[in-house]
């Protein structure tokens, strides 16, 4: 079985090409449209890594995080956040929140791949 | 690319909803609701825009979202308050922002000087200083970005070249030393994964500092204890390696030191990924595994066990708090909808058939076939209006184009102007909508140039020199009424008859009450603009509004109260392919009027009807005389006009609130029937408005009330004795 990967983004443009990307690089890919979304859809899957924006309305990143930190389940996942404030202050605050790493929008496909081999240790 | 490109179009898709999002934010927040939710949507809707631009490289859109974005966390922040004049700023920036999504969409461009003097106000509001500040700042973020893309520079030196003959692998030597805390497994990196990374940039010879970790007993799975001594040698400079680090940096204890080239370091890399990988493997596989929390490890450490303990927990809550369910929509082809809707509509008409029938066969009121005649028909009512309740939509896709227009209008005329929007939730069918949006531009537009006063007028009558437009909508009674009111001068009755009479729309002598004046900017070829400007002029009057909203089927009307302002309201169906009709026979044909229409009926008595020269006659109702229309006679079935004393008349109102009295010979019933377009299938046929298949399957022709009421008002217009009054 291949590699999932979670997305989770309020906007659809971004979910389509993250989806590009990643489906072009190989992996299996799950979406979510916001936090509270994205937690829903971990009751039922269990990716090998998630990749969260910050900004969504209903739950954000940050809450996201710290909600996926707290499951038994999932707490062990590499969450990378997309971001295009590439400000310390967001960074730091996605880590305090538990992000494993980032990734600065808008973003290229060879990064997006190196940095999920980067949290994750696993190619598609 | 054809799957970047669809990308786009989502993109462009999506950054209408976001400035959709973002004007009605902006005027929530004008509206004085300022909480951190409204504040935040607008935020993410530029932030989304912005986002997505960057993924084109739409640099244009991605520079001044960005100004306007850091303006906008600001005022999140609490920085800087929301007062007014920012607020302007901001929606005209979000203007702009439009302009700019729309140009980068179609190929136009946007006015530069505009942008400039917009995006320099908004930096003005954040940062104090000019467009300068914001400028650097999208420069310092371009950098970021750049070193977000790992291009690490290669150093080439004198020395390196010198050496590379003798060993490949020379370069720089770094003595690292990595001692990963316990938040660094809780955030799910991974010692191994780092030393690999490390190891990637050239040789690495990595050692194991166990000296720290304690006895099994006393371990605690989810403590750090290891620290890794490396020693690379590599090419790459010592950023490339700190940047190994990047997402663990404030997690670990990481010193790096270049230190002098070793003199032979033939070090087996795989061996020692192998080594690596194993030393790490259980203080990081452990971690990961802590859920099943091991019985020793959680006797033997009590905040292990405390910490265990809670998870559950919190995960529980969190289950419960996530159990919301999303709300589904999915996207279905417009013409699939119209072809049930169609097809429904040819269901009502077979239901009627049917019925028809079972009159006919005889049989009883209370017989099997007629109960299930009528669950049937029921069920075609609830289909019917499940069908129409999937192509409504809520007027709000026309509304939030229009204070955009108010803006602009504003502007231009030199007026101050608070438009104010009420309903925009309310639902009607999608063409209505379509079709809505022409005739409401042109009556805000009228509104604010024609309606409002300037400023100084309005200060010298004692008003403040802002003007109020109020565009709101409502159900009422099986339609939607949309009204545009400003709380300008009024109409000033005394030039519209001027301009009516000197235009030649009515004789010079004609009385006319004060409503049948304020109708008259309804009449085709009247302007009140002495001279037209470009705003309200474009030779589109008042006329084309009225006649854009009756093909819709609905009706205009204005009450105007000198000083106070001015109202106009539109009535619109709900749909446009249903309607409730009073079948009504006329000349042995049957006819459909518009239940909407009709404000009674009744039957005439001799002594209330009265001739007034010619065919004219009027019939006296409750002590006010109404024209009496004779329909059989006015749609040419018949010449000679009608006995009244037989017959029934319709009392109904037309779009201006004239009343007139329909004469029909004999009412056949009330009943919902399917609209079908006459223009469409044969050709328009003054006086009717469509047409309808009955049960017995023959076609009645839909009455249109209004022109009916006109014709037979131009009859009286003929007569020169007569004024106009209606």
């Amino acid at each position: 079985m291949s590699t999932t990967i979670l997305t989770v983004d309020d906007s659809r443009t971004m979910r389509d090409m993250l989806m590009l990307a990643l489906t072009d690089a190989g992996y299996r890919v799950v979406q979510a449209e916001d936090g509270v979304h994205g937690l829903e859809v971990l009751r039922n899957e269990m990716p090998q890594v998630v990749i969260t924006d910050i900004n969504m309305p209903r739950m954000d990143g940050f809450g996201f995080i710290e909600n996926v930190r707290k499951s038994d389940k999932h707490r062990a996942v590499p969450i990378l956040v997309l971001t295009t404030e590439s400000d310390a202050e967001k960074k730091d605050r996605a880590r305090r929140a538990g992000a494993t790493g980032w990734i600065v929008k808008p973003f290229d496909p060879v990064k997006l791949v190196n940095a999920i081999r980067r949290v994750s240790g696993v190619a598609a | 690319m054809d799957a970047m490109a669809a990308i786009k179009q989502t993109f462009f898709q999506e950054c209408e909803e976001q400035l959709a999002e973002l004007e009605s934010g902006l005027l929530a927040i004008e509206g004085g609701q300022s909480d951190l939710e409204t504040i935040n949507a607008v935020f993410r809707a530029v932030h989304s825009v912005k986002g997505g631009a960057g993924a084109f490289h739409l640099d244009d859109l991605v520079g001044f979202a960005h100004i306007f974005e850091t303006t906008l966390d600001h005022v999140r922040g609490g920085k800087l308050a929301p007062t007014p004049e920012l607020l302007k700023t901001m929606l005209r920036s979000a203007d702009v922002l439009a302009d700019l999504v729309r140009a980068a969409r179609d190929g136009g461009t946007v006015e530069e000087g505009r942008k400039k003097a917009l995006a320099d106000e908004l930096a003005r509001w954040s940062g104090g200083s000019g467009g300068a500040p914001a400028a650097e700042e999208a420069a310092a973020e371009e950098e970021d970005s750049l070193a977000g893309l790992n291009f690490v520079p290669i150093q080439i030196t004198e020395d390196d070249v010198d050496f590379s003959g003798a060993a490949p692998d020379a370069g720089n030597t770094f003595k690292v030393s990595f001692k990963p805390h316990r938040a660094l497994y809780a955030k799910a990196n991974d010692a191994t994964l780092i030393l690999r990374e490390l190891s990637s940039l050239g040789t690495a010879e990595i050692v194991c500092d166990e000296s720290q970790l304690p006895k099994l007993g006393e371990l605690d799975p989810e403590e750090a204890y290891l620290i890794w001594n490396i020693t690379l040698n590599t090419e790459k400079d010592e950023q490339a390696v700190r940047e190994v680090f990047e997402f663990v940096d404030t997690d670990c204890d990481l010193t790096v030191e270049k230190a002098d080239p070793p003199g032979a370091a033939d070090v087996d890399i795989a061996a020692l990924i192998r080594q690596a990988t194993e030393a790490a493997a259980p203080a990081e596989a452990e971690p990961a595994a802590a859920a099943p929390a091991p019985t020793p490890a959680a006797a033997s450490a009590p905040a292990n066990a405390a910490a265990s303990g809670d998870h559950p927990a919190a995960g529980g809550k969190g289950d419960a708090g996530i159990a919301v369910t999303a709300q589904t929509t999915i996207r279905v082809d417009l013409d699939r909808v119209d072809r049930l809707a169609d097809l429904v509509g040819e269901l009502v008409i077979n239901q009627a058939m049917l019925a028809q029938r079972i009159t006919e066969g005889n049989h009883g009121k209370a017989s099997s076939a007629s109960v299930a005649l009528d669950e049937l028909e029921q069920l075609t009512r609830e289909i019917q209006e499940s069908v129409m309740a999937i192509r409504a939509q809520p007027v709000k896709s026309v509304f939030q184009r229009m204070p955009r227009l108010a803006r602009e209008v504003a502007t231009l005329t030199g007026k101050s102007v608070r438009l104010i929007m009420d309903g925009e939730g309310t639902e009607v069918d999608k063409t209505v909508i379509e079709r809505l949006a022409d005739p409401l531009t042109h009556m805000i537009r009228n509104a604010i140039d024609h309606g409002l006063e300037s400023p100084e007028k309005r200060r010298a009558a004692g008003k403040s020199e802002e003007g109020t437009v109020r565009l709101s909508a409502m159900h009422r009674s099986g339609r939607i009424v949309i009204e545009v009111a400003d709380d300008g001068a009024g109409i000033n009755r005394a030039r519209v008859k001027q301009i009516a009479i000197d235009k030649g729309l009515i004789p010079a002598d004609a009385q006319l009450t004060d409503d049948e004046v304020d109708n008259l900017i309804f009449l085709p070829g009247f302007s009140t603009a002495s001279t037209v400007s470009n705003i309200s002029g474009r030779g589109v009057g008042m006329d084309v509004v009225k006649r854009s909203v009756q093909a819709l089927g609905g009706r205009i009307s204005i009450t105007s109260v000198p000083g106070k302002g001015s109202t106009f309201a539109m009535s619109l169906p709900l749909t446009l392919a249903v309607l409730d009709g009073m079948v009504v026979t006329v000349a042995d044909q049957t006819l459909v009027v518009p239940l909407t229409a009709i404000v009674e009926t009744l039957q005439p008595k001799q002594a209330d009807v009265h001739g007034m020269g010619g065919d004219s006659r009027v019939i006296a109702i409750r002590d006010r005389f109404v024209p009496l229309v004779d329909v059989g006679q006015v749609l040419s079935y018949r010449y000679e006009a009608a006995d009244p004393m037989t017959r029934v008349a319709l009392l109904v109102e037309t779009e201006g609130g004239a009343r007139n009295a329909l004469l029909v010979d004999a009412i056949q019933g009330q009943r919902q029937v399917v609209i079908k377009s006459l223009e469409a299938n044969y050709g328009r046929v003054p006086g009717i408005a469509g047409a309808t298949i009955l049960g017995d399957g023959r076609v009645a022709l839909i009455v249109d009330v209004d022109a009916v009421v006109a014709d037979a008002r131009g009859d009286v217009y003929r007569d020169p004795g007569l004024a106009m009054a209606s």
